[in-house]
């Protein structure tokens, strides 16, 4: 609050007229868009994404029917460009309809770690002192056990399901965020301005939210976005493993598990799923790199 | 040096307990009786009573944690549920399987990764550092399960080179280093080889640009010291970082190998977890994650104390 009312009083130098500095984000979006291959990797993802928001007018056939006269039939059948799977059911459709579940697990698990973990990080990083200590030797226990294993362990334990899966995912990569969320927020903590704003009588709150906030966030999301790509691979993982979501539900990483008996009949149809999970954790790779690459360097 | 190797250790002992209470707290988290998978349907309600009682279930959470930690520290892990045999048993026979995996593959993935890493780094943004970093990529993004299940495709279904599954012949559960076992072991390894490739790629190509950009490779060029002689100053500077990259990378292919271990059916304890979760035998699961994350922890302070002594930069 303290600099917009400065800002508001100072008087108007005509010499020296303000030329309205291009926005931050107006900029990294400049530059992203110069990013060829970032800007491919948004355009599949985007393409990826439509299909499975748009599933009920695009996919072709019925995702969760067929019929068993017309099981493991090969890519390039009539009627069904991509085969179908062990149960006659088309691919084409399902993978389709899978996006649906596959980027919903691989997504929302980060998107609650980045708000979750940036708090814990945020709190501790300002708060510094024992209360860093307490909350960053709690999240170093987390940081023991390698994300897989983790994943498996919680899982495993609470039993194979959708929302169990989810809340694994989320466990796991909240300590990574909280532990880039702390790193910054201690370097900013002392930083002139916000020594500033603590001497002109700023509570801690104010302090955050209107100096911390603003400075943090791009640099977590950044790295939050790069751990989208293991995200999907995770959820897929736990799905591939029976500990997601159930059949007959369309997902990449069970289509997966349930074509692996079929490699020896129709060894390309099963591979299908698999593409289509790492066509998305690639691009999500290839954008967070050009995001990062955008945000850091400032033009 | 040795007080920094003594603090680092000391440092070590409160995440050590706290692995303990998250592997302890596994099997409360899960729904339902823990006794509910060892009792018969018919069971009389002294029977339960003298089991719950058995297992400690009727004490207070913290007096079995601590029950349990106890028996942990005496190598007592319990007794697996479905196979009726201590879990120390079981998970020691899988983790020297899953050991050799890992480690294998963490050689191929130092050694690819080190390769690709330098002819990026040395020749950066040329078409060569465009192909190893694409590899890079590849490696990090790449579902291992499915990439596994390719490889089985082309060189079992297809070509049939290499067996599919196993760690032997006639399902040999037993590891050894001949020829035939080794045809097992090919395509796991190379599979769990991509993702330690892929970061060690990454890493090493950085800190090569960052070197060669230094000023003192200048110098030694303009002192006339030839280019593989330079290589070396670099290899030097390089070397401790990868080899804690490396160090890091066993570990978490030690931890995930469950999803390639189902994948090739490896008797490790990736496959045993997997069995654990989908038998709902608790003490094998709790056990099995306890081991491998001590295994964890242990190696990065391993490799911390290693690279600390290995680099001469780092004063701790």
């Amino acid at each position: 609050m303290v600099d917009a009312t400065q800002t508001a009083t100072a008087p108007l130098d005509p010499v020296a007229a303000p030329v309205r500095s291009e926005g931050y984000w107006r900029s990294v979006w400049r530059r992203l868009r110069r990013d060829k291959v970032a800007m491919t990797a948004g355009g599949v993802l985007l393409f990826i994404l439509s299909l499975a928001v748009f599933a009920p007018w695009i996919a072709p056939q019925d995702p969760l029917h067929g019929t068993m006269l017309m099981r493991l039939r090969p890519i390039g059948t009539e009627g069904h460009i991509l085969g179908t799977d062990e149960l006659g059911r088309d691919m084409l459709s399902r993978l389709i309809w899978g996006g649906r579940l596959s980027l919903l697990m691989g997504v929302t698990p980060v998107i609650f770690a980045f708000f979750i973990g940036s708090a814990i990080g945020i709190t501790a990083g300002y708060a510094g002192g024992i209360v860093n200590t307490l909350i960053m030797r709690t999240v170093d226990v987390f940081y023991a056990f390698p994300s897989v294993l983790l994943a498996v362990a919680l899982s495993g334990a609470l039993g194979a399901g959708l929302g169990n899966a989810l809340l694994s995912l989320t466990v796991v990569f909240i300590p990574p965020i909280a532990r880039v969320a702390e790193s910054v927020t201690t370097r900013l903590r002392s930083s002139d301005f916000i020594e500033a704003a603590r001497a002109s009588g700023a509570s801690a709150l104010t302090i955050v939210r209107v100096h911390v906030l603003g400075n943090v966030l791009g640099p977590i999301f950044v790295y939050a976005t790069s751990l989208i790509a293991v995200s999907m691979i995770l959820a897929s993982g736990l799905s591939f493993l029976g500990l997601g979501v159930r059949p007959p539900n369309p997902e990449w990483g069970l289509m997966l598990n349930t074509l692996r008996t079929a490699i020896y009949v129709q060894p390309w149809v099963a591979a299908l799923p698999g593409m289509m999970i790492f066509a998305v954790s690639i691009s999500f790779n290839l954008l967070s790199d050009g995001l990062r690459s955008a945000m850091e360097v400032r033009a | 040096m040795l007080s920094y190797a003594l603090r680092r250790i000391i440092y070590t002992a409160p995440v050590l307990l706290g692995v303990a209470v998250v592997c302890f707290a596994l099997v409360h988290l899960a729904p339902g009786d823990p006794l509910i998978s060892i009792l018969p349907a018919d069971a009389s309600v002294e029977l339960e009573e003298r089991l719950r009682a058995l297992y400690g279930f009727d004490r207070s959470y913290v007096e079995q944690f601590f029950l349990w930690l106890g028996r942990a520290l005496q190598g007592d892990l319990g007794t697996s549920i479905a196979s009726g045999r201590p879990v120390t048993t079981e998970v020691f026979r899988a983790v020297g399987n899953t050991l050799t995996l890992a480690a294998v593959a963490t050689l191929i993935g130092f050694v690819l990764g080190c390769l690709f890493g330098f002819v990026a780094g040395y020749f950066a943004n040329s078409p060569a550092d465009k192909a190893a970093s694409a590899a890079a990529v590849f490696g990090v993004s790449v579902p291992h399960y499915w990439l596994g299940m390719v490889l089985v495709i082309i060189f079992s279904a297809q070509l049939g080179w290499l067996p599919a599954t196993g760690a032997g012949p006639g399902g040999s559960a037993q590891w050894r280093f001949d020829a035939e076992h080794l045809s097992y072991m090919i395509l796991p390894a190379l599979t769990m080889s991509v993702i330690p490739m892929g970061i060690i790629a990454r890493t090493v190509r950085a800190l090569v640009a960052d070197i060669l950009a230094q000023e003192f490779v200048i110098g030694l060029r303009a002192r006339g010291l030839s280019e593989f002689g330079v290589f070396l100053h670099v290899v030097k500077n390089t070397a401790p970082t990868a080899l804690a990259v490396m160090g890091v990378q066993l570990g978490y292919l030690l931890g995930g190998s469950i999803l390639i271990e189902t994948v090739f059916s490896w008797p490790g304890t990736g496959l045993l977890l997997n069995s654990a979760i989908f038998q709902r035998d608790l003490p094998l699961l709790q056990g099995t994650i306890l081991v491998l994350a001590l295994f964890f922890v242990i190696l990065n302070l391993v490799v911390d104390v290693l690279q600390t002594a290995l680099d001469p930069r780092i004063r701790r």
